[in-house]
């Protein structure tokens, strides 16, 4: 009975916090209709739309009225050839984007953090960051021109003997050439962020780690880098969210049908299939796998993250 | 204190030297490798078409000198229309990022709001997870948006990244001013106008910018969502001209002797990447300290 009547008295609090929230905050709700609206129609509906991965989608029929045919679309994906080879070269690209495209701005702001001169610093930062701001359509354009024949890259790994393709028709090249441009447009940039926890530095502890006699590597591993730790952490974390999403606009300006073996990513295929063969259903089944895998590690990654350090994402 | 200074000079004569000289050369070939390529650029675009094709090589001037690339370039049509689709865009999309992030952002980050966490937890969700491409598109195009700018503008009308970031500028408002301006009756709308937004200016100029170059360089959704020509914006139209290779449509016109069209292509290619970067590169040195202190208030937010 006391039970009892302890919920009923909540239900009323309950009831009574909402009205008074309502009386209270109405005008914070009626702002926030435009952006409901638009979380809905922009984000939840096309998850909604998302459906039709388990469907045969018709679009006279519409999400709703086309048949369900259960995990056919999943099915077909994996017993697809391209599916070993889309994953293949998903992993193969964000890996190795990983391995030398992470530690890439690190280093870069150590030795921006370690020049003397300052003049010399604020150019070389300055110059380092202007990459970022051209389009990666631009991007594309130039990386196509310079490995092209008679392309100025293509001279320089011509002269130290080679074939006379273009560069993007030589499979093995696709990965170090999305790779290293990418180190190119994103190295200075990324370095802002590490300057930033670098200048944060408590620079007591370096004298005292001098005073205790450390030379300059001491002072690299006992107090720059765990300095770094947390920020590393985090920038890592988010790195490795994005595991399954390499960048296909990049891919999708860049690749050919010739190099689709070593170039050809999720992303990508769920494009092309989707748009030029107009495959909607299976399109969307690959997609959605792809959401919900990436979903998971992002998770992982984050409740890794928990666990080994403080540092974590939320 | 003398002694002191002595034995830390001999210490940085030996190893430290050194290091700090192939530091300096390293920034040096670094600064080099950043910005030849925009060099090569624009001295290719400024060359004969003839003696360019015949030089190898580094290029650290132009090969001999000409602008027919220029003059060719702008005889077409598609790029100065592109550039006016891409400015409607740039407009429009700003204001519409900025009324809405900021509703979003007020809203959020006020304390006392009681369905404050679960519209928050909606909201991040879909940062995480989404439909994926073939239904956001299906679902642009019944919304009968094919073939309009709006395709471009409404699905990109709130980046939740930058709303989490503007969100921790208002949350750092002090919660007085608000409660004065409600005393004096104020509306919130009025308070976020007139208090909000002029307090958390450097933000606000941040996300703005974010938000300006990822309309200039969004070339996809355009691409998915416009097939009538008249509407690209300017990325589309150098993506034919660049990766599509493209440029029959400039260079058929041209009037320079016949022969030359398949050598001028290639100049007319890089006077177009040169346009395009120009107006950035313009703006550039006003806005990078705007920049970096953008990437810094990001990381204050984990």
């Amino acid at each position: 009975m006391k039970n009892k009547a302890v919920k009923t008295e909540d239900k009323l609090s309950f009831k009574y916090r909402v009205r008074m929230d309502m009386k209270r905050n109405y005008p914070l709700y009626l702002m926030l209709i435009p952006v409901i609206l638009f979380y809905i129609i922009f984000c939840y509906k096309p998850m909604y739309g998302a459906l039709i991965a388990f469907k045969d989608y018709e679009p006279a029929l519409g999400v709703w009225g086309s048949a369900w045919v259960g995990l056919k679309h999943f099915k077909a994906f994996f017993e697809n050839p391209d599916f070993i080879r889309v994953l293949r070269n998903t992993l193969t690209i964000s890996i190795s984007s990983i391995v030398f495209g992470f530690p890439a701005p690190i280093i870069l702001a150590l030795l921006f953090n370690e020049l003397r001169l300052r003049r010399l610093k604020s150019v070389a930062q300055t110059i380092s960051y202007l990459p970022h701001f051209i389009s990666l359509v631009v991007v594309c354009g130039m990386i196509k021109d310079f490995v092209s024949q008679g392309g100025i890259i293509y001279q320089l790994v011509t002269s130290m003997g080679g074939d006379s393709v273009g560069l993007l028709s030589r499979q093995e090249l696709f990965v170090p050439i999305y790779v290293l441009s990418d180190i190119w447009q994103q190295v200075g940039w990324g370095s802002i962020i590490y300057l930033a926890a670098l200048a944060g530095i408590d620079q007591e502890l370096y004298e005292a780690a001098q005073v205790d006699g450390a030379g300059k590597w001491a002072q690299l591993f006992n107090v720059t880098l765990p300095g770094l730790a947390p920020t590393i952490i985090i920038m890592l974390i988010l790195r490795l969210g994005n595991l399954l999403n390499v960048g296909y606009e990049k891919v999708i300006l860049l690749y050919n049908p010739l190099i689709y073996e070593t170039s050809d990513v999720i992303s990508s295929y769920v494009y092309r299939v989707g748009f030029a063969q107009q495959n909607w259903s299976y399109s969307s089944a690959v997609g959605l796998l792809n959401s919900v895998v990436n979903f998971m590690i992002v998770i992982t990654a984050n409740r890794i993250a928990n666990k080994t350090s403080e540092t974590s994402l939320w | 204190m003398l002694k002191y200074k002595k034995t830390n000079a001999i210490k940085k004569s030996t190893g430290e030297k050194i290091f700090n000289a192939v530091n300096v050369l390293f920034m040096i070939v670094m600064m080099f490798v950043m910005f030849y390529p925009m060099w090569h650029v624009l001295c290719a675009s400024l060359s004969n078409a003839r003696l360019l094709s015949a030089h190898s090589g580094i290029l650290l001037k132009p090969e001999g000198f000409s602008v027919t690339a220029y003059k060719l370039m702008f005889k077409n049509p598609m790029i100065l229309r592109g550039y006016g689709n891409t400015l409607f865009i740039l407009v429009f999309g700003i204001v519409i990022n900025m009324i809405m992030t900021s509703l979003a952002a007020y809203v959020l980050s006020r304390k006392n709001l009681m369905w404050r966490k679960p519209l928050t937890l909606i909201i991040i969700f879909t940062m995480y997870f989404s439909g994926g491409m073939i239904p956001s598109y299906l679902n642009v195009i019944s919304l009968g948006l094919r073939d309009s700018l709006w395709a471009v503008i409404l699905p990109g009308a709130i980046s939740t990244y930058n709303m989490i970031i503007m969100r921790t500028a208002f949350a750092s408002v002090p919660e007085t001013l608000e409660e004065a301006a409600m005393l004096d009756g104020a509306s919130r709308m009025r308070i976020l106008w007139q208090i909000i937004l002029p307090l958390s200016k450097a933000t606000v100029a941040v996300i703005c910018l974010y938000y300006a170059v990822a309309h200039w360089n969004a070339w996809f959704n355009a691409m998915l969502y416009l097939n009538d020509r008249n509407k690209f914006p300017l990325q589309l139209v150098l993506r034919e001209i660049l990766i599509q290779n493209d440029t029959s449509s400039m260079v058929t016109a041209m009037d320079a002797g016949a022969g030359d069209s398949s050598f001028v292509s290639e100049t007319v290619k890089y006077a177009v990447i040169i346009v395009s970067i120009v107006p950035i590169l313009c703006i550039y040195p006003f806005i990078q300290k705007h920049f970096t202190k953008g990437v810094m208030i990001g990381a204050v937010k984990g």
